[in-house]
């Protein structure tokens, strides 16, 4: 007992905790964050202002709209299977939360000298993360495909099965093209990739470019980019959840705090694609002027470029109709990821790259 | 350890709990999601077994893909609860010979495991005692590559084939 | 863990999942218990290769998971066409070929 207790206050238990807690509530405030963004860029895109009547400058927008979801009325459907109806919700922002966890945000600090020895500011360090992270994306497709089935609506059912259908096509060019970063680095961690690409490639001593895999890998990274937009259902691959096509898909009948979760889950796993990208393609968190224990800093500058790619890629460019979402994912991005892998690991084998 | 053996018992009470909920579930959706519950409970033995790369695996190709297949077709076929009615009339446990006959052969099966399991030497050494584990991806990697390379390949003509199976199958005919 | 303990709990996997194929009367359940003996089969080849300090379990493993998935595409398959025909997913129902 007392050595469960010696164990708990530990300076590294206390430390990990703090850790998780900066994960978990980073996520919670980066969601709220990308409410306000999406809504302000989407104006200044469209030449209007955003929303700028709470707080200045509409800053406590997302408080007004965390609000207005707590208080709305919890409707659920007659017919509606209520356990898968609760639970579609609980997978999905479960999953979204559980994927992050094996992505590192910054290099292992001693929090400014209070530890005895760094820990990494990271949930969980596996020496398969990248592999984690793939599988937890793949249980994120139940709580779609339940939500769709247990609202017991034609719109519903159609908007979850066409959905699914979607993120697990795209999983396949997503995966392709993670083993491709994989071969590359030599590696299954991601601290370790992103480890691999710090420094500088030099012409003449002259530092050129930055070692990280987007310059060698390009087609990995349109391919990856591609995928996880076609995952996070977010336009213009959002065919099953678009407003003027099946009211609003798979959470049609959802209201309150469950469409909130949904909602929620949706920003997230966004943030976690892009929070993936910025460590397997951008270098994580390396960069140049900033010594390596703010390493963060420019972990979350990466990622802030990589979230406006995504609300910028929404409201520029139009819908991909359901037929040809699909026959691009199958057609186009299947074979050109295969293609890349194929050229990476002759690459790898004989070029020793 | 304690640890150890605590691990081992959720997990496995996770796993034999889901598994048979899928067994006794009327409704195929909620037998689909026992048996997911079960995936994870062995994804979790096959950690403790230090196979990480086969309990990542179990839950993309399992958990991820196969049982997403399921549901699909649970949910296309409208497969909702087995008629009740039915299940009582045709039911083999309510036909007298099969369940006399049924009933021994379980026993006789049951006996044959306990004495073969009781013949048995080495069973009760700890999984982890005798040999290092040798489970690294890249070793897993080479190993696959190089002593299985025929059962590889053979493997892809296989999905192919099913591939092509299913597609061909579930086809509408065209009248 | 003593390998005993594996093997145990393999075995009653693989017994829950016999148990299905025989007692459910729906089609699907039936490939889903099937699926549970491939997995009471997994666990055991994996206990084994630690056992032996080898990593043979864990590539057998996965012939298991990719054959166990072509068969359920193609069962599913069968199943569809199965309903399609009969509208019926109870396995008694499809008695056609008896004398």
């Amino acid at each position: 007992m007392s050595g469960l207790i010696e164990f708990l206050t530990a300076p590294q238990t206390i430390a990990y905790s703090v850790v998780v807690g900066i994960v978990f509530m980073g996520l919670q405030i980066m969601a709220a964050v990308m409410v306000y963004a999406e809504r302000k860029v989407a104006a200044f895109m469209q030449q209007r202002y955003g929303p700028y009547l709470v707080g200045p400058r509409g800053l406590l927008q997302p408080i007004a709209d965390i609000v207005k979801l707590f208080f709305k009325e919890e409707l659920r459907p007659k017919a509606a299977d209520a356990f898968l109806f609760s639970l579609a919700p609980i997978i999905s922002v479960a999953a979204a939360y559980l994927a992050f966890a094996p992505v590192p945000f910054g290099a292992p600090t001693t929090f400014f000298g209070l530890l005895d020895e760094p820990i990494a500011l990271q949930v969980s360090d596996v020496n398969v993360a990248v592999l984690v992270i793939f599988a937890v994306a793949s249980m994120g497709v139940y709580g779609i495909v339940l939500a769709g089935w247990a609202s017991n609506s034609k719109y519903s059912l159609l908007g979850g099965l066409r959905s699914s259908a979607q993120m697990i096509s795209y999983e396949l060019a997503y995966g392709m093209s993670l083993a491709t970063v994989v071969m590359f680095a030599g590696s299954m961690s991601l601290r370790e990739i992103v480890d691999t690409q710090a420094g500088y490639w030099m012409i003449g001593g002259v530092p050129v470019l930055p070692k990280w895999y987007v310059f060698p890998q390009f087609v990995a990274f349109f391919v990856f980019a591609c995928a996880g937009v076609a995952e996070t259902n977010r336009a213009p691959f959002d065919f099953p959840e678009a407003e003027q096509e099946l009211v609003a898909g798979y959470h049609t009948e959802y209201s309150s705090m469950r469409f909130a979760m949904f909602f929620m889950a949706e920003y997230i796993n966004m943030v976690t694609v892009s929070a993936v990208a910025v460590n397997l393609f951008l270098g994580g968190w390396h960069g140049p002027f900033i010594p390596p224990e703010y390493g963060w800093i420019w972990f979350v500058i990466k990622l802030a470029f990589l979230l406006f790619v995504y609300l910028w890629l929404r409201w520029t460019l139009p819908r991909f109709r359901y037929d040809q979402l699909m026959s691009f994912g199958w057609k186009v991005l299947l074979p050109v990821a295969t293609i890349n892998l194929l050229v990476t690991a002759a690459g790898v084998l004989y070029f020793g790259l | 350890m304690a640890s150890d053996a605590l691990l081992f018992y959720t997990f496995a009470a996770v796993t034999v709990i889901g598994a048979l909920m899928v067994v006794t579930q009327k409704n195929p959706v909620y037998s689909v999601l026992s048996i997911i519950a079960s995936f994870f409970g062995l994804a979790g033995l096959y950690v403790l077994l230090e196979a990480p790369f086969v309990a990542v695996a179990q839950i993309i190709i399992y958990a991820g893909a196969i049982m997403v297949l399921f549901l699909f077709t649970v949910m296309l076929l409208n497969a909702t609860r087995e008629d009740a009615a039915e299940w009582d009339r045709a039911h083999p446990l309510y036909r007298p010979m099969a369940v006399r006959v049924g009933a021994v052969l379980a026993v006789l099966l049951a006996l044959e495991l306990g004495w073969a399991l009781s013949r048995t030497s080495g069973l009760a050494v700890g999984v982890a005692d005798e040999r290092p584990a040798a489970s690294s991806v890249r070793e897993l990697g080479r190993i696959l590559f190089t002593d299985y390379m025929f059962a590889f390949e053979v493997t892809s003509i296989l999905i192919i084939a099913s591939m092509v199976g299913a597609v061909v199958l579930a086809r509408k005919r065209e009248e | 863990m003593p390998l005993g303990h594996y093997l145990v709990l393999s075995g009653l996997l693989f017994a829950i999942g016999t148990a299905g194929v025989f007692l459910r009367r729906n089609l699907i359940t039936l490939l889903l218990s099937v699926e549970l003996m491939l997995n009471a089969v997994n666990l055991a080849f994996v206990a084994f290769g630690r056992q032996f300090g080898t990593v043979d379990g864990q590539i057998i493993t996965f012939f298991v998971m990719t054959v166990a998935a072509a068969e359920a595409a193609v069962g599913l398959a069968l199943v569809i066409g199965l309903f399609r025909h009969r509208e019926s997913l109870n396995p008694e129902a499809f008695t056609s070929l008896k004398w």
